[in-house]
């Protein structure tokens, strides 16, 4: 399938903000379901932004703004050729081992709640089972509500508070797959929803879990489904906090408006 | 035998001149404001370390040997992390237990297949020594984040050539007073790949509430480079400037003396109002060298302490020259049923941790304090290690009683630049003053002597 | 240098410069109350004191009425008070710590010495009587640092800053002095030109220590306007506004020079006022209104002050 992404991303500001500098973890790379066609990540403020790759293997653009500004805008436009793999990852960068993604992180601390949860499913017999069983549940425990949770919310939390958005889900599904044994991380990036999508749905967050004989295989517990060809990875990280897509501090206090477009769309049928 | 010098002044000197000369020498550190702020303590009032006047003294052949043992250490230590953030081949070698290293927080991914410039990861490494026998030096611990201690060595033989210039004059004792432009020398060869000019350095300060603030500010001026801190700093296109008076100013080589969780709230703790946001970036981007390089406490933690001497074999294909203290690590299943045996003979120390506030002394400790410590190690073993209580060698020491053995450690600092590893000859000797107690740590109630090297 | 150093150097020039003007106004506000008191008339000193030092708002924030004993802990050692005394010293020594590589060794045992002895001084005057000797020491500890820096430090950038701080701490100094005239009350009974007036205007010259230099550069009994004339017009008087603004603009203008000549509004404004002082007759101003022209000027002195933090210190 060939998508092609649109994403741009305007900051407002009251008053001036003297200095802003952010970190870019919008870019996918190329592995055996996905290849990059073109990708670029830029601003409107004056340069092209450097650039490098994360620990994480993730490919980071910097953004900074060093005079007085009351607005700033990032475009992001892409074009890739995806195809499905039943969410299974392969032939991807992995600088890191997957033992390393058995860390506990704060938003990802498997509570009392988490773990009596992650007993409900020990039963099933098959890793892979296992693994979906858990997709079911976090998306039945979890009801997806818009505004009930926030970046800051842990996974214990959105448990607690039953509902969240797809970065609750991903967390919560974390936190369970580690405290039984499985290596699991944060995916952050687009989704092609197939409709006219609203803005919020196209940017989207799952979760990778390390299976045996399989390796890596995305799990998207908010759609209760594996990862499909309608997936792009661009920021991978041991939860929201490590793999945020957009990360940024500003000198200057200011209230900001956000406005952000995104648009994935299937090639050759743009609107 | 080289302590004979000291005797023989020792005796030559009526103790009521040392008192005088111990309270000149107070005077002159509490007017140049060589002091040290104990964070719980309230106001701004600021305590001065004790300095001991009476010298620890080191024989250059056994200097030479330390020395030695040293450089290999820090090679080993600087191969470790190089390794820890690329390939892991220790761990796959099955040398040290990966999840030791993996789910360690000191651990830190952000640095997994980044090359610093020289390769270097820790250029200024305190590394701290005891002596057990004639001879027999043993290492009780690795710095490698941002050691300090170093201006007191050198106010402290600044201290004494003031006090006591016959000494100086009779014996040949190997000078310290060039550690600071070694310093700069070793910061300057490291500069980043971008940097096409002389590079300028910078030294990064936490502010002037910091307890080592005195340290920073002495080591910016020895070396004439400008100090900072984060504010003074911004990073624009992953470059990082200073403001100054006539504009930003481009910056090549910070030396930081602050943690990495504080350097920069863009990547780290977003917290951190003491950090310069970007800085990791450019980093990162090649723009800048930081010193020392960020995630070394994966090499000084203590749980991997024990493992330096596999690590000397692994890397250098040599024999330890120092030899660790022995260790017993508590996640190991047969080292935690002996440790919990002998409990009352044994030094508990968290694997995790710093300032010896997490210890237990078996052999000082009450039959509760030990019933307590052995809960935490069931509970918890793999928080903990533990270590014989060691026979430390004691030196002449002027307490009010007049002059006593009191034990003794040392901290050389080892300076790794890119072409070579330089030790200025000696170190900080620290002394717990307490009659018995084996703590040399400031912050409870150690204090410092001058560390001579005899020449010939 | 540093825009932070620049600063520190700034301000720390200005504490310890306001540090000693507090001295030198409370050792004043002291001498008048006690003549007050042996005249038989005492007036509103105290309230004169906490005007002339700029503290009256805070002060009456806390206190109900200004007594002796009130003003003077308030103006010495109250912590609350960020100009007093001792918190000038304070935050003197801890900006001369964050900023130590750029002090001379002599600026900063000056400093630092002055911190180590203060709390002892401090204990010291819970003796009244105590009070105009420690005044004294505060008075000298701040010529010792002046002395130090003046003679030790490196024309540099860096003791441009600390000179224009000195003088502009200075320069405001003397005008909120000669402006307490204005808001000092004369007895019921007695008239300008009275005893009373007539220690009021020696008083003033006695707390910049120019009454001798009186004498010396008028030979003439004491007159108001030539009071004034001196502490404002006179390039020969150290503390005079003219004096502190000749100094002011000579270090600007090395600081654009050193800075390949850059200039901001900071420069216009010192070049202005100094102008007007340089060529003011004392009695145009006298005719327009002592008070009025050191209001404005002090409302100008501040926004200087502003300009020049936001050309060279941010």
């Amino acid at each position: 399938m060939r998508l092609i992404v649109r994403h741009r991303t305007t900051y407002s500001y009251a008053s001036p903000v003297f200095a802003a500098i952010q970190t870019l973890r919008l870019t996918p790379r190329s592995y055996e379901a996905l290849a990059v066609h073109r990708w670029s990540v830029r601003s409107d403020q004056r340069r092209p932004l450097p650039s490098f790759t994360d620990g994480f293997g993730n490919i980071t653009h910097c953004h900074s703004v060093v005079q007085a500004h009351t607005e700033a805008t990032i475009f992001v436009e892409g074009e890739v050729e995806t195809t499905n793999t039943f969410g299974i990852v392969r032939g991807a960068t992995e600088p890191l081992p997957p033992m390393f993604y058995l860390r506990r992180t704060p938003l990802t601390e498997a509570d009392e709640a988490i773990q009596a949860m992650a007993g409900e499913i020990v039963s099933e017999r098959s890793p892979l089972k296992r693994l979906h069983a858990l997709l079911n549940l976090v998306r039945e425990r979890v009801d997806y509500r818009i505004g009930a949770t926030d970046p800051s919310t842990t996974a214990a939390q959105a448990l607690a508070e039953g509902a969240g958005v797809c970065q609750d889900h991903a967390h919560l599904f974390i936190a369970a797959a580690r405290h039984l044994g499985v290596p699991a991380r944060y995916l952050g990036g687009y989704l092609w929803t197939g409709v006219e999508s609203q803005d919020y749905q196209a940017s989207h967050a799952w979760a990778e879990a390390f299976v045996p004989d399989l390796g890596w295989v995305g799990f998207d517990a908010a759609n209760r489904i594996c990862t499909t060809e309608a997936y792009i990875r661009t920021s991978i990280g041991l939860d929201y906090w490590s793999a945020s897509p957009v990360r940024g501090v500003r000198r200057g206090a200011a209230d900001e408006t956000l406005a952000v477009r995104v648009q994935v769309e299937q090639a050759g049928q743009e609107q | 035998m080289h302590y004979e010098i000291i005797r023989r002044w020792l005796d030559e000197t009526p103790t009521t001149a040392l008192s005088v000369k111990r309270r000149e020498a107070e005077f002159l550190f509490r007017r140049t404001g060589v002091t040290f702020s104990v964070y719980a303590e309230g106001g701004d009032r600021e305590r001065l370390i004790p300095f001991d006047i009476i010298p620890r003294v080191l024989d250059f052949a056994e200097w030479q040997q330390l020395s030695r043992g040293l450089k290999q250490r820090v090679r080993a230590i600087n191969e470790f992390i190089r390794d820890v953030y690329h390939s892991r081949q220790i761990l796959r070698a099955g040398h040290i237990p990966p999840e030791l290293v993996l789910h360690n927080e000191a651990f830190c991914a952000e640095m997994q297949g980044f090359d610093p410039p020289q390769g270097v990861y820790v250029h200024i490494a305190g590394i701290d020594i005891v002596r057990t026998g004639p001879g027999g030096f043993v290492v009780l611990e690795d710095n490698c984040r941002t050691p300090s201690g170093v201006s007191y060595m050198l106010e402290n033989r600044e201290a004494m050539m003031r006090l006591f210039p016959d000494l100086f004059a009779r014996h040949r004792i190997a000078p310290v007073s060039h550690y600071p432009e070694d310093l700069l020398d070793t910061l300057k060869s490291v500069a980043p790949p971008n940097c096409k000019s002389d590079p300028v350095v910078a030294l990064l300060t936490p502010g002037s509430f910091n307890s080592a603030y005195y340290e920073h500010s002495f080591l910016a001026d020895e070396m004439g480079v400008e100090l900072v801190e984060g504010p003074d700093l911004f990073v624009d296109d992953n470059v990082v400037f200073t403001r100054t008076t006539k504009g930003p100013k481009r910056v090549d080589v910070i030396y930081r003396r602050i943690d990495d969780g504080y350097l920069d709230p863009l990547t780290f703790r977003p917290d951190s109002a003491i950090g310069t946001p970007g800085l990791f970036n450019a980093y990162r981007a090649g723009n800048l060298t930081l010193a020392n390089g960020v995630g070394t406490g994966i090499a000084d933690d203590k749980s991997i302490y024990p493992y330096v001497p596999r690590m000397i074999r692994f890397y250098l294909g040599e024999e330890p020259i120092l030899e660790n203290v022995q260790t017993w690590c508590c996640w190991d299943g047969d080292d935690l049923a002996y440790v919990l045996d002998r409990l009352p003979e044994l030094v508990v120390k968290e694997a995790r941790g710093s300032g010896g506030y997490g210890m237990l002394i078996g052999p000082q400790a009450t039959k509760t304090e030990l019933a307590d410590f052995a809960a935490r190690l069931r509970a918890r073993p793999g928080d903990y290690i533990a270590q014989p209580t060691l026979a430390l060698s004691t030196c002449p020491t002027l307490v009010d009683a007049g002059i006593a053995p009191r034990h003794v450690d040392l901290r050389p600092f080892v300076l790794s630049g890119g072409k070579e590893i330089r030790i200025v000859p000696g170190g900080l000797t620290r002394v717990a003053l307490r009659e018995g107690s084996l703590v040399v740590n400031s912050s409870q109630g150690g204090g410092t002597k001058d560390t001579w090297v005899l020449e010939g | 240098m540093l825009s932070r150093t620049a600063d520190n150097l700034y301000w720390l020039a200005r504490y310890v410069e306001r540090a000693e003007n507090i001295a030198r106004i409370v050792t004043v506000g002291n001498r008048m109350a006690s003549m007050a008191l042996s005249l038989g008339n005492p007036g509103n000193e105290w309230e004169s004191t906490l005007i002339a030092t700029g503290s009256e708002e805070g002060f009456f924030a806390k206190y109900e009425a200004a007594t002796g004993p009130d003003v003077i802990h308030y103006l010495v050692r109250d912590r609350d008070n960020p100009s007093s005394i001792l918190s000038c010293l304070e935050t003197a020594r801890r900006n001369a710590r964050a900023v130590r590589t750029a002090l001379t060794v002599d600026m900063w045992e000056a400093l630092n010495g002055t911190w180590l002895k203060m709390y002892e001084a401090e204990e010291a005057l819970s003796a009244p009587e105590r009070l105009l000797d420690f005044l004294e020491w505060v008075k000298e500890r701040s010529l010792l640092f002046s002395g130090a820096y003046n003679n030790t430090m490196l024309r540099d950038d860096a003791f441009h800053f600390t000179r224009v701080g000195t003088l502009m701490e200075r320069a405001d100094n003397t005008a909120r002095i000669l402006d307490v005239k204005y808001h000092v009350l004369l007895p019921g009974d007695e008239g300008v030109g009275g005893a009373t007036d007539y220690y009021h205007w020696q008083a003033i010259l006695r707390s910049v220590s120019a009454l001798r230099s009186y004498f010396w550069v008028y030979n003439d009994r004491l007159k108001p306007w030539l009071v004034s004339e001196l502490l404002m017009l006179r390039p020969e008087m150290p503390r005079s506004l003219v004096s502190c603004y000749d100094g002011i603009v000579r270090h600007l203008d090395a600081l654009a020079e050193s800075g390949g000549g850059q200039r901001g509004e900071c420069h216009r404004i010192a070049g202005e006022l100094y102008a007007r002082l340089r060529y003011g007759r004392i009695q145009d101003i006298f005719e327009a209104g002592l008070h009025e022209f050191l209001t404005d000027f002090t409302e100008r002195s501040a926004l200087l002050g502003d300009e020049i933090s936001s050309f060279y210190l941010i």
